[in-house]
């Protein structure tokens, strides 16, 4: 009988893998020293890391927390990281020139945050989602101050808005295009001629107020969660709206929501902010006091919305024909399949590209700095304009470094949590 | 175009008259004419090409027809939206490549569309799920996603996703054509049992032996007509056209 012709007549019982497959050998072996190359890399790699931690070790290490400037610094190691600037300047990074006395706004402000998007980015907590909802309300009335009722008040309007909506569809007609206009108008109405009168009331009733902290007092690393937040809550559906509007069978819409893109995308984001900061004051009626943050939020928001529509659009792109037409076929209007098939599908095959652009946008925010708002970056210069601190460089930017690296990072780690998550196919 | 009052008796389930379709330029669909009674099973069959996914995926709008008249189950075929999507949940479709949602699992993608558009309440919408997803004998498979079946399984998941909504027709898209030997055998049985039912079924479909079991007529289309239509066993056994001829004996032949 040849040789080919075997086959195996007894079953075999598994064993345990050799040694040198497993534990820790077994990795760096397979994994750093498999060939000559890969040991070659692994070393020269090696080499690379000790050269830069060699002297950045000792450096940050040894630094010095507590002199009073950098000349006390320098006298005392000038081989040594000088950290005392951010033992007395920290507040002021965090802060910018927010009043002292209410730093604890600020600070509450952020503590709520992390709740606030908790039941967003964990499902299982979805039952405190009502808390997501007061949060931006309760967000600027604590950093901006005055009277919660002025806040408030946008809450009222928009929750009688939604009751009306209800009856009129509970009792008077079927038609949710007719009862969502009347419902609107009414909002409309309501801010229009009530709500000036209703503030005051409820003001008198209920007196609950802070003392008013203006825009360009907000600054640090403050600023750019505010603003950094705002953009990227704002810009996600702004960006799903512009990609659905890009597909649309409609001409108008389509050539609108490509225009706009397009305009966006082509234009630096500094010049937007240059309109946002000098330009728009000559278009608006004089005398009209547009918050300053308020301009940089929304140019921020457009310009991230039109990055965020063309990834969606990437993960429309990617769906086959048939999710359409099999949603279709059930008799599931456009709207319905848009949010129950097709959007959680594009959504998900986009998410590195829609935290790539969140984390794009969250560092573009210190491009404020240019129409000197005081972001991190900008009081980075303040503070270095300072004579007791004239001449430090390294230890302001790694601080700020670090600050917006714990934030992205953050994000990216959440980003592969949630494909991790969302992976149905295994 | 002056549209005359067509006398449709309840009996009949679709009725299509002097249909036309093109793709710009190209004239897929040449005056279709075609009456589906209730109950009534059609095998529809013939090259590739020849227009027969055009001709049922104009039957629930899927395709736009520019002439002619398509009326479904009384109502007709306008580029009114509201008769469309009241049309799409009267009448099932399954496709070639299954289409479900990768994202649901199997129970969710039987409830979604009874749910949002019949607006059945959650519970009762499982209840039916389950009782369809019996049917075509996967219960066990209710919380996997798509993903993790087999094509067979997937399909008769599909089958079971559009039962779910209650049809009163059926459409098949060749739903054999991108399964393996052993799997087609398990979907075919469930469409079979279907037909068994009393369901109004349009299968397009190249298995001839599901044909002579099932089918009360056999629809041959060439070139976007309808060359030919007849019984199975005189379709089969005395062909009439020569193209059907030719057809046939490409397919049986070997
Ligand atoms: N969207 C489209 N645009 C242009 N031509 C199309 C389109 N869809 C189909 N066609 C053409 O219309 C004709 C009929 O297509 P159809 O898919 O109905 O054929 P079929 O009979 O189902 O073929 P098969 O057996 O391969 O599925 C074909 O020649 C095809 O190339
Ligand atoms: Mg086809």
């Amino acid at each position: 009988m040849s040789k080919l012709a075997f086959v195996q007549k007894n079953k075999i019982p598994p064993s345990p893998a050799p040694i040198s497959e497993v534990g820790v050998i077994g990795w760096l072996k397979q994994n750093l020293f498999s060939s000559w190359f890969n040991t070659l890399l692994t070393l020269l790699s090696i080499y690379f890391l000790f050269i830069i931690l060699k002297d950045f070790i000792p450096w940050a290490w040894g630094g010095h927390w507590d002199t009073k400037s950098l000349r006390e610094c320098l006298d005392l190691n000038p081989d040594v990281a000088c950290f005392s600037v951010l033992t007395a300047r920290w507040k002021q990074l965090l802060f910018g020139l927010y009043p002292a006395e209410e730093y604890w706004r600020p600070t509450v402000t952020f503590i709520l945050l992390i709740f606030s998007i908790i039941p967003i980015l964990f499902p299982k907590f979805f039952r405190f989602f009502w808390f997501s909802i007061i949060y931006p309300g309760l967000a600027i009335w604590l950093l901006w101050g005055g009277s919660i009722w002025s806040v408030g008040i946008v809450y009222i309007g928009f929750f009688l808005g939604v009751l009306l909506f209800i009856l009129l569809l509970r009792n008077i007609t079927k038609n949710m295009v007719i009862a969502g206009i009347s419902s609107i108008l009414f909002v409309i109405l309501f801010f229009i001629f009530f709500s000036n009168y209703l503030v005051k009331i409820l003001d008198i009733i209920i007196p609950i107020s802070l003392p008013p902290v203006e825009s360009l007092k907000m600054g640090g690393f403050t600023l750019s969660l505010i603003v950094g937040i705002t953009g990227i809550v704002a810009s996600f559906p702004i960006g799903i709206l512009l990609a659905l509007g890009r597909q649309s069978n409609l001409p108008i819409i389509k050539m609108i929501c490509v225009g706009f893109i397009e305009f966006i995308r082509g234009v630096p984001l500094i010049t937007l902010l240059f309109v946002a900061s000098v330009l728009l004051n000559y278009f608006l009626p004089p005398g009209t006091n547009f918050d300053i943050v308020l301009r940089v939020i929304i140019m921020v928001t457009l310009f991230s919305a039109a990055y965020m529509a063309e990834v969606i659009r990437g993960g429309l792109a990617g769906l086959p024909l048939g999710q359409h037409e099999a949603s279709a076929s059930l008799g599931l209007t456009y709207w319905q399949s848009q949010r129950l098939v097709i959007m959680p599908q594009a959504l998900k095959i986009s998410i590195p590209g829609i935290v790539n652009t969140f984390i794009g946008l969250f560092k573009d925010t210190t491009l404020v700095s240019i129409i000197s708002l005081r972001d991190p970056v900008g009081l980075a210069s303040t503070i270095r304009a300072d004579q007791t601190w004239n001449g430090i460089y390294w230890e302001l930017y790694v601080a700020i470094g670090l600050m917006f690296f714990v934030v992205c990072f953050g994000m990216s780690q959440y980003s592969q949590y949630l494909e991790r998550k969302l992976k149905t196919d295994k | 175009m002056e549209k005359t009052k067509i006398n449709i008796t309840d009996e009949v389930a679709i009725h299509i008259s002097e249909m036309n379709k093109w793709y710009g330029n190209f004239h897929v669909l040449r005056d279709i004419n075609l009456e589906v009674m209730r109950g009534e099973r059609i095998v529809v069959c013939g090259p590739s090409g020849s227009g027969k996914s055009t001709l049922i995926r104009c039957i629930n709008r899927l395709e736009e027809h520019q002439k002619g008249r398509i009326i479904v189950d009384g109502t007709e075929l306008t580029t009114d939206l509201k008769n469309i999507d009241k049309i799409r949940s009267e009448v099932g479709m399954v496709f070639q490549h299954f289409n479900l949602f990768p994202h649901l699992t199997t129970l969710e993608n039987c409830t979604l569309a009874p749910i949002w558009v019949r607006e059945t309440p959650a519970k009762e919408a499982q209840e039916i799920a389950m009782e369809m997803l019996e049917k075509v004998k996967i219960p066990e498979q209710a919380n996997k996603y798509p993903g993790q079946l087999s094509g067979g399984q997937q399909q008769r998941v599909a089958i079971a996703r559009s039962l779910c909504m209650k049809p009163r027709i059926m459409l098949f898209d060749e739903v054999t054509s991108a399964l393996d030997p052993e799997m087609i055998k398990e979907v075919l049985d469930t469409m079979i049992q279907l037909a068994e039912d009393g369901m109004t079924m349009i299968c397009v479909t190249h298995e001839m032996g599901f044909a002579r079991q099932v089918a009360d007529r056999v629809i041959f289309m060439d070139d976007g007509q309808i060359v030919e239509q007849n019984e199975p066993e005189s379709f089969f056994n005395k062909p009439q056209s020569d193209r059907t001829k030719l057809f046939l004996s490409q397919i049986l032949g070997h």
